[in-house]
């Protein structure tokens, strides 16, 4: 800018000699150790440098920013600024891609200069983990914003690489920052860095090693067709291919339904119960794919319903054992004690009585409060003791007779009229015309609403009730399918189903003005 | 004290004359008040300012050896209290705390200070905590010092600068016999850098002489008739005492040409904000040096009205940089210039340059400062930085709507979560209750998924603030929160014995996480550590006790959601008269890691058996209704996907972040959620004997997991 007859024109912008890095993270993740790496880098390198921070003291989990400039040392120290401006800053260190995305969207990551280091890994937010359905948030926009917006971007997995090192993602996020180039430091000093912090320095290296050298970019998510193994003895196994064989003629991506629908159906109860899965599934095969493909998926979760038996199965698993240990970082050799939280229901347990004398009980009023007043509390096991083990190990066994108790003919009833419901809106409609094969795909796909356990079930069953209970409105109309999908995503967007309560409302008005 | 040690930064407060001092403003301050001889130090931890606190504290050696005087204050009133020594006794004391909440606290304390005051030089250092990650109002902290005449010093963000206030600050005290705010803002504490450090000096006369030969001064008491002449001498002699110092000193500094008819007053805290704006459009070099004229205003209050109008000589416009509303100082420019005579434009908040509220960021800077030198000084528009040949930028509105909200919320494993959890199960059962929040790290309540708490009204106010809320005939009592900063800041006596007193039929709920938590874990009179000068373990039931009220219920372990919520329930359905307080208390998750973890450690290193424990989620048992996350939030509690076409939804998982405080698994019993979750503990050195019986019931479990795999199918992929 020139200064007309009162300054000399000194031409462009000045503090280009200075080097701008913003790094963005998530409370508690480190961000204010890279922060002084970088800060102790730039020392070791000769440059000035002054870092700030509004990082609150306690603050861990929300979004925070690190602020750092640096300019080579001469004479009088340079002035830095307090805190990044949009359009100008050199370098964004993101520790999480959404993070990331918000550098974007403050206008700290520009075209023309920012070199873009970020973190593909999620941290989700909590607003996005309190909705009943899938509330995780479309990561595509943010890859192909990143990418739009840097003038060099170095994505991967940091987390994943810190991990492995058995570090922390802040040194990975620095091997990244070295891989860059962005900076004028040889990958020595980054090196020297690190050592000179002190603590964890070995796990710290190797972490940052791996960003710095390994394929770090994001692979495009594995499709996991892979064969399935079945064992078991040979009486079993033969009826099991007999099974296989009945599904062996259908589609391809129904086959692939009806298998996985099937395992679990046999698993959850034994062949019988897998022959009459397919049973059900098999009047839809001949229609579309899609309504054939829902039903091999929702009939076979309809039939295999969550109860005490089957959580006590799970839970007495080799397998599980061996998954837990997993997870939890646990040797095979060690001890490890295992606490399981349960909280069954009155109602629970009445359900898994055989079918007439649970009934009794649900009628007989001081019955049901006796069991009421047994299992008012929670119970802690200790499922790694002998005495819990083999308690659960013995309700597990229950399973094997679910076919007499209560809960089973409520569950049967339920599974036979969600297949009716289907059935009748794709194959029985009173004219050819009125079949519907996508509003029957759409009809049992409303199982999805139904999950959890106890309160949870409850406000789940309700919730396809209400949905299923719109069905009469929707009657004849074209768009039928499409309206009781949006019904059935707008249950799962809040607990209470508010969402569904207003959708509902829509649905009411305009079947009014139809009616009128 | 467990949030950390400050052990490296108090050696950086032996650094002698000549040797280069490294670190964050807030700890250079610390350092220049040793060199500038004080005698005592106090006041109330808070962002930004809680570093220099906490180092204090672990400074007992350095300290005792020089003969200063520190202490952790009851308040910010304490803190401004604790200047009295200087009004009868040339000792130079310093206090800090967070403003403008701070100086709220403090004003009637300070505004008695300033209306007798003082001898030995009083320094108030607060820490502005505003604009972006600000906790607090946006206010100012400049009324108060216009308000009681005190003085105002707002420096340049820079160690040195910085530095060289707090000595200019005490002799500016000491000068005009009146206090001195230093203010710093919360980059400028957090900003590391570095200056040449000097001795450091012992006070000419400690706290002990002035206990040991006390005097007065009637004529600095706060009665008539002396408060009239004190009136008086703020604006006959005090102010006027100031201005000359000031002037003299130079604490005020002008950049640039002197001859140009524009020119740009700023606070000198807003010096690196108008430096970067000027580089940017090439009218300053890298080190700042500029041609356009700057009065940097390091005193904020009083203004020097010679000196300013000598700036503004010959001068057709003036620029005023002044952050926050109202503009105090260009409103006092404007009547200055008037009073003169002088018809210099003056330019400053308004539609044309900057906004009349807000912080003044990068791009709000650059903006206006661009568009006053295009407009007043005959500047033409750059061609770089205002239209550059920028690529364009991408169209984002994709981006924007899947970018979460991320605000602050409770830590893995806080003992907070339990306690709203259980007010959220218990509002299931007897509907919504008017909710009232305090301040403190309990106030992440009022963020999903807990969404309680309608009002926040200040430090210990929480249960003040619902006393309207009061009628016997009510069908629903009021439900409010306190923590224990809060409660022994302000709260026993403005909120407890207010609603004794008066009959509050409320619940109160005070959350005792055993550190004043969210200003970095200092302790509290109730802390359950033992620290050497300080008394702590005095439970706050007792306190509450004492002031009169009758049912109180101690809650020692708030992890027990069932029985927070049975406590809960039968203090809102109480037919007892007056408040109903219920202590909740577990220690801060984030400082009880700080102390155990060590310890674990060193204890596994050692060979002693050590239990790790943290939970899981069982992938196949979860149905992925998320239940668990709306009435937990959890930060190591997430989502994931299955490798199973049969779900639809993600299911919970549990990540190894998990401290094992059980929270998970206790909300899915209290609420009767699922039996996915499990405790994992991990037993690191178990003894001989452990291990035998371990393998015994392995092999029988074994066995039985053998036997009913043998007489089904398995599917493996």
């Amino acid at each position: 800018m020139t200064l007309q007859g009162v300054l000399p024109d000194q031409g462009g912008d000045l503090s280009q000699g200075i080097l701008k890095i913003a790094i963005m993270a998530v409370g508690g993740q480190g961000g204010g150790v890279l922060g002084g790496w970088v800060a102790d880098l730039a020392m070791r390198g000769g440059y000035a440098v002054q870092s700030t921070s509004v990082a609150g003291v306690a603050q861990r989990t929300g979004a925070t920013i690190y602020y750092i400039e640096m300019a080579p040392k001469a004479g009088v120290a340079p002035v830095f600024a307090l805190s990044p401006s949009p359009g100008d800053v050199d370098v964004v260190v993101a520790a999480e891609l959404m993070e990331a995305g918000r550098a974007v969207l403050r206008g700290f990551v520009t075209p023309d200069r920012t070199v873009l280091v970020a973190s593909s890994h999620r941290i989700l937010a909590v607003s996005e983990k309190i909705i009943p359905g899938d509330g995780r948030a479309d990561q595509a926009p943010a890859h192909a914003a990143l990418t739009a917006a840097s003038r060099q971007l170095v994505i991967g997995d940091l987390e994943k690489v810190a991990q492995r090192a058995g570090s922390v993602i802040s040194a990975s996020l620095f091997g990244a920052l070295a891989r860059s180039g962005a900076l004028p430091f040889p990958v020595e000093m980054f090196e020297e860095v690190i050592r000179a912090s002190g603590r964890g320095v070995e796990a710290s290296l190797a972490a940052f090693r791996g960003a710095l050298t390994e394929e770090v970019e994001t692979p495009l998510p594995e499709t996991t067709a892979g064969e399935r193994h079945v064992t078991g003895p040979e009486k079993l196994l033969q009826e099991w291919r007999a099974l296989e064989a009945r599904i062996a003629p259908w589609p391809g991506p129904v086959q692939e339904m009806a298998r996985a629908g099937l395992e679990v159906c046999v698993d959850y109860l034994d062949l019988r119960y897998g022959g009459e899965y397919l049973d059900r599934v098999e009047v839809f095969v001949e229609k579309s794919e899609i309504l054939a493909v829902a039903a091999a998926k929702y009939l076979a979760r309809a039939m295999c319903y969550d109860d005490i038996p089957r959580v006590a199965d799970l839970k007495t698993r080799a397998s599980r054992e061996q998954r837990v240990r997993r997870e939890q970082e646990i040797d095979a050799g060690a001890v490890m004690h295992v606490t399981e939280y349960f909280h069954p229901r009155a109602e629970e347990v009445i359900s898994i009585l055989p079918r007439r004398f649970g009934a009794w009980v649900e009628r007989t009023g001081w019955a049901k409060a006796l069991i009421g007043r047994v299992f008012s509390k929670g119970r802690r096991v200790r499922s790694d003791r002998l005495g819990g083990f083999v308690m659960l190990w013995l309700v597990a066994g229950l399973g094997k007779r679910r076919r007499g108790m209560l809960r089973h003919a409520v569950e049967k009833a339920h599974a036979d009229r969600l297949q009716d419901m289907a059935r009748w809106a794709a194959l029985e409609g009173d004219d050819p015309a009125d079949t519907d094969e996508a509003l029957a795909a759409e009809i049992l796909a409303c199982q999805r609403l139904i999950k959890g356990y106890s309160d949870t079930h409850a406000r789940g069953l309700s919730k396809f009730e209400r949905v299923i209970g719109a069905l009469p409105m929707l009657e004849r109309r074209a768009d039928a399918a499409d309206w009781l999908r949006r019904l059935r995503e707008a249950a799962l967007r809040d607990e209470k189903g508010e969402a569904l309560d207003g959708a509902i409302a829509t649905v009411k008005t305009f079947a009014e003005r139809q009616d009128g | 004290m467990a949030e950390r040690s400050f052990k490296k930064e108090v050696e950086h407060l032996r650094l002698g004359a000549g040797e280069t001092f490294r670190g964050e403003g807030i700890l250079a301050i610390t350092k220049a008040l040793l060199e500038n001889g004080v005698g005592y130090v106090a006041g109330y931890q808070g962002a930004p300012i809680s570093h220099l606190m906490d180092v204090l504290a672990d400074a007992d050696e350095i300290l005792s050896e020089l003969g200063v005087h520190f202490e952790n204050s009851a308040s910010e009133a304490t803190a401004a209290a604790t200047l009295a020594t200087s009004v009868h006794y040339p000792i130079r004391g310093a206090v800090t705390f967070k403003s403008t909440v701070g100086l709220n606290v403090a004003s009637d304390a300070l505004a008695n200070l300033a209306s007798g005051g003082v001898k030995g030089g009083a320094l108030i250092i607060v820490g502005e905590d505003y604009g972006e990650g600000s906790s607090i109002m946006q206010e100012r902290s400049h009324p108060f010092a216009m308000k009681s005449q005190v003085w105002l010093l707002d420096p340049r963000p820079n160690l040195p600068s910085i530095v060289k206030a707090v000595g200019d600050g005490f002799a500016l005290s000491e000068a005009s016999n009146t206090p001195v705010i230093l203010q710093v803002r919360i980059r400028s504490c957090h900003v590391l850098g570095e200056f040449l450090a000097k001795d450091n000096v012992a006070p000419g006369m400690s706290v002990r002489d002035a206990l040991e030969n006390p005097t007065r001064t009637p004529d600095r008491i706060v009665l008539p008739p002396f408060s009239y002449q004190h009136e008086q001498e703020k604006v006959t002699q005090r102010a006027p005492a100031a201005q000359n110092f000031i002037v003299e000193r130079g604490l005020n500094e002008t950049f640039g040409a002197t001859d140009a008819p524009f020119g740009i007053v700023l606070q000198g805290g807003m010096y690196n904000g108008v430096i970067r704006a000027l580089q940017r459009l090439g009218l300053a070099a890298v080190n700042g040096e500029t041609d356009v004229p700057l009065y940097v205003m390091n005193v904020t209050y009083p203004i020097v009205d010679e000196e300013f109008l000598r700036f503004a000589r010959g001068k057709e416009s003036l620029l005023i940089v002044e952050e926050g509303h109202p503009a105090y100082i260009e409103e006092a420019m404007r009547a200055i210039l008037h009073k003169a005579g002088r018809g210099t434009v003056i330019e400053g908040k308004g539609e044309e340059r900057f906004p009349e509220a807000g912080e003044l960021t990068g791009q709000v800077m650059y903006d206006a400062i661009a568009g006053y030198l295009r407009d007043h000084a005959g500047a033409e528009l750059p061609d770089q930085g205002r239209a550059p040949n920028r690529p364009e930028m991408p169209d984002l509105k994709g981006l924007a709507e899947v970018v979460p909200m991320r605000p602050p919320s409770f830590c893995v494993g806080c003992p907070e979560r339990p306690i709203f959890a259980a007010t959220k199960l218990v509002e299931q059962e007897l509907g919504p209750h008017h909710i009232a929040g305090d301040i403190g790290c309990h106030l992440f309540s009022t963020n999903a998924p807990f969404d309680i708490g309608a009002t926040t009204m200040g430090y210990g106010l929480g249960p003040a603030s619902v006393s309207a809320l009061n009628d016997p005939a009510a069908k629903r009592r009021s439900i409010a929160f306190m923590g224990d900063g809060g409660f022994w800041h302000n709260g026993l006596n403005s909120s407890i014995g207010n609603a004794v007193y008066n009959e509050n039929d409320g619940t109160i709920v005070i959350v005792d996480n055993y550190y004043s938590a969210a200003t970095g874990g200092q302790d509290v009179l109730s802390s359950r550590a033992t620290r050497k000068g300080r008394v702590t373990n005095n439970p706050i039931a007792r306190a509450v006790q004492g002031v009169g009220a009758k049912w109180v219920r101690q809650i020692d372990r708030t992890y027990d959601v069932g029985g927070l919520r049975d406590t809960l329930r039968d203090a809102l359905t109480s037919k007892k008269r007056g408040p109903k307080v219920i202590v909740a208390s577990s220690e801060c998750m984030l400082n009880r890691q700080r102390r155990e973890k060590p310890l674990a450690k060193a204890a596994v290193a050692r060979g002693e058996r050590v239990l790790r424990t943290r939970f899981g989620v069982d992938e196949d048992v979860c149905t992925g209704d998320h239940a668990c996350i709306r009435l937990s939030g959890c930060p190591s509690l997430s989502l994931k996907t299955l490798d199973d076409p049969l779900r639809d939804d993600p299911v919970a998982t549990i990540d190894t972040g998990c401290v094992g405080c059980g929270n998970c698994g206790e909300v899915a019993d209290a609420a009767v959620l699922c039996p996915s979750f499990y405790q994992a503990d991990l037993v690191q050195n178990p003894g001989g004997w452990e291990r035998w019986w371990d393998s015994v019931r392995r092999h029988i479990s074994g066995w039985l997991q053998r036997r009913r795999a043998a007489r089904r199918l398995e599917f493996r992929s």
